[in-house]
């Protein structure tokens, strides 16, 4: 009990000091994952588009793909990345073990599949009829598209948010292929793990909590341009 | 509307894409070595006492290398070294290094200072151990069938502890002897929470006991030293490996001031230093054969 009091207040004080170590941690995590999170969306939204709209060969295969990315245990994915980018590993020339990009491949791995799903789903979920009427009426495929993507924004969006909250909750492939290192790649969660394996519950408290705080700006963020675009549009 | 708010979004992510970007570029030094990144394979001991924390700023000053500390258990801190994974290595099981200098993939294994593991259990220790000698001791916690909780993750504490049972001719049995797969904090927290026995470094328990209601029960046997040496992968071997790196980062660490400096770590804290510094001896000078 007395470290839960303790670590609030610990978490309180060093968020009023805008602690500069914390703050680091805090503005590498929002780096890492925000990137992480642009990147998936980059990939996923257009792929889960095409899966929804198109029709072409092998299509079945990549969206049962996609669908299994989802659940896609995210320590598999940190071994994976981990094996690829070793020194004498196939990518070992890159250089990337132990660096924010390193975090950045594995976060994306994770998250795209997410975004692409929850993307294909929002966009099927629309009335069947309307592409076929907004070709009928003499739309483009890629007017029709854009159409469509507007359409589905609410459910966009929403794949949008959980990608971002998987990428920035990712703790294990992060420890895995980042190493956690100081003022490098240590974001909020390795640097949890870390302070309670040192015994200092009070500061792993207080990541844990600036973490809660920096998901539900972001989560946010989104959802008021979510609910502004809900409304510029009816 | 949308253009707007993918834009905004957009915004936000590439600005964090620049700075991340910027990250790369920053810590200029006196001398620039050629490679500056060394990677410092070694076990959670070191990093989660807080003595690299203490090391390494000075070290990087001095030298201009950026160390990339991987801190794990000594067996998978041994492996990297073998696979050429890491380019020096800061660990404390001297058979295990043995058998790594053996196969050639590390060079240069040196004394670099000691502590001792100690047994910790409940206050009010059910398997009577307090003050036995450690045979005894762990003959007394297989009878009573009180927890033990174990390392489990072929770290150089849990060879310790394997080391320890079969010295005492033991085979600890499921049931009571618990095998956590964690570091030492963790193994620690858990043999707290169920008032189970277990073995740990000096060091790492001087940082966790005000966290703990275990005590410290055995300690002292001359079997129970924690010996760390410092060794470099071999460059001859893996090309990748940075030689210069390593080799100035052991040179640091067996330097006056770095061992000045480990000699000095904790004393303020703890009101005992948490490792003895020893460089310049070998296992000999400390009464291991």
């Amino acid at each position: 009990m007395t470290y839960i009091g303790q670590g609030l207040g610990e978490a309180v004080r060093l968020l009023l000091q805008l602690d500069p170590a914390v703050l680091k941690v805090a503005w590498l995590t929002l780096q890492v994952s925000g990137l992480a999170a642009l990147i998936s969306v980059v990939l996923g939204v257009p792929l889960g588009c095409a899966l929804a709209t198109r029709r072409f060969r092998g299509r079945g295969a990549l969206v049962s793909f996609v669908n299994v990315g989802m659940g896609m245990p995210p320590v598999v994915v940190g071994l994976l990345v981990s094996l690829l980018l070793w020194r004498y590993g196939p990518l070992g020339d890159w250089q990337l073990l132990y660096t924010p990009w390193a975090m950045v491949i594995a976060q994306v791995l994770i998250a795209a599949p997410i975004v692409a799903s929850l993307s294909f789903s929002a966009i099927v979920s629309l009335d069947e009829r309307l592409p076929l009427q907004l070709l009928a009426l003499g739309a483009s495929r890629l007017q029709a598209d854009r159409l469509l993507i507007k359409e589905a924004k609410l459910g966009l969006l929403a794949a949008v948010i959980a990608g971002f909250g998987r990428a920035v909750s990712e703790v294990g492939a992060s420890m895995m292929v980042g190493g956690n290192l100081k003022d490098e790649t240590r974001v909020l969660t390795t640097a949890t793990v870390l302070e309670v394996g040192k015994g200092n519950y009070e500061l792993a408290i207080s990541f844990g909590l600036i973490l809660l705080v920096l998901v539900y700006l972001v989560v946010a963020v989104l959802t008021v341009l979510q609910q502004a675009g809900k409304r510029g549009c009816s | 509307m949308k253009q707007k708010l993918w834009a905004g979004l957009a915004a936000i992510c590439l600005a964090g894409a620049l700075l991340l970007a910027g990250c790369g570029g920053q810590g200029a030094a006196k001398t620039e070595p050629a490679n500056k990144d060394i990677i410092l394979s070694t076990t959670t001991s070191t990093r989660d006492s807080g003595l690299l924390d203490a090391l390494l700023p000075v070290f990087e000053q001095e030298s201009g290398y950026k160390v990339k500390v991987i801190a794990v258990g000594t067996g998978q801190a041994l492996k990297m070294g073998e696979q050429g994974e890491a380019d020096v290595l800061l660990v404390h099981a001297p058979e295990a290094e043995k058998k790594v200098l053996a196969t050639g993939a590390a060079v240069n294994r040196k004394l670099v200072m000691h502590n001792d593991f100690v047994f910790v259990g409940p206050k009010n220790d059910p398997s009577g151990i307090a003050k036995q000698p450690v045979d005894s001791a762990l003959r007394n916690i297989a009878q009573a069938k009180e927890t033990f909780v174990s390392r489990g993750d072929d770290s150089g504490t849990h060879k310790m502890e394997l080391a320890l049972w079969k010295k005492a001719g033991l085979q600890p049995e499921e049931g009571w002897y618990r095998s956590a797969g964690a570091g030492m904090g963790q193994t620690l927290k858990i043999a707290d929470e169920r008032q189970g026995y277990t073995l740990t470094d000096r060091a790492t328990w001087l940082a966790l006991q005000k966290n703990m209601t275990l005590t410290i029960l055995v300690e002292g046997d001359p079997s129970l030293l924690n010996i760390y040496h410092v060794m470099e992968v071999n460059s001859e071997k893996f090309t990748k490996v940075n030689k210069a790196g390593a080799q100035a980062f052991s040179k640091f660490l067996l330097s006056s001031k770095g061992q000045q400096m480990i000699a000095e770590f904790g004393k303020d804290k703890y009101g005992q230093a948490l490792f003895f510094a020893d460089g310049g001896k070998t296992e000999a000078d400390l009464g291991v054969k």
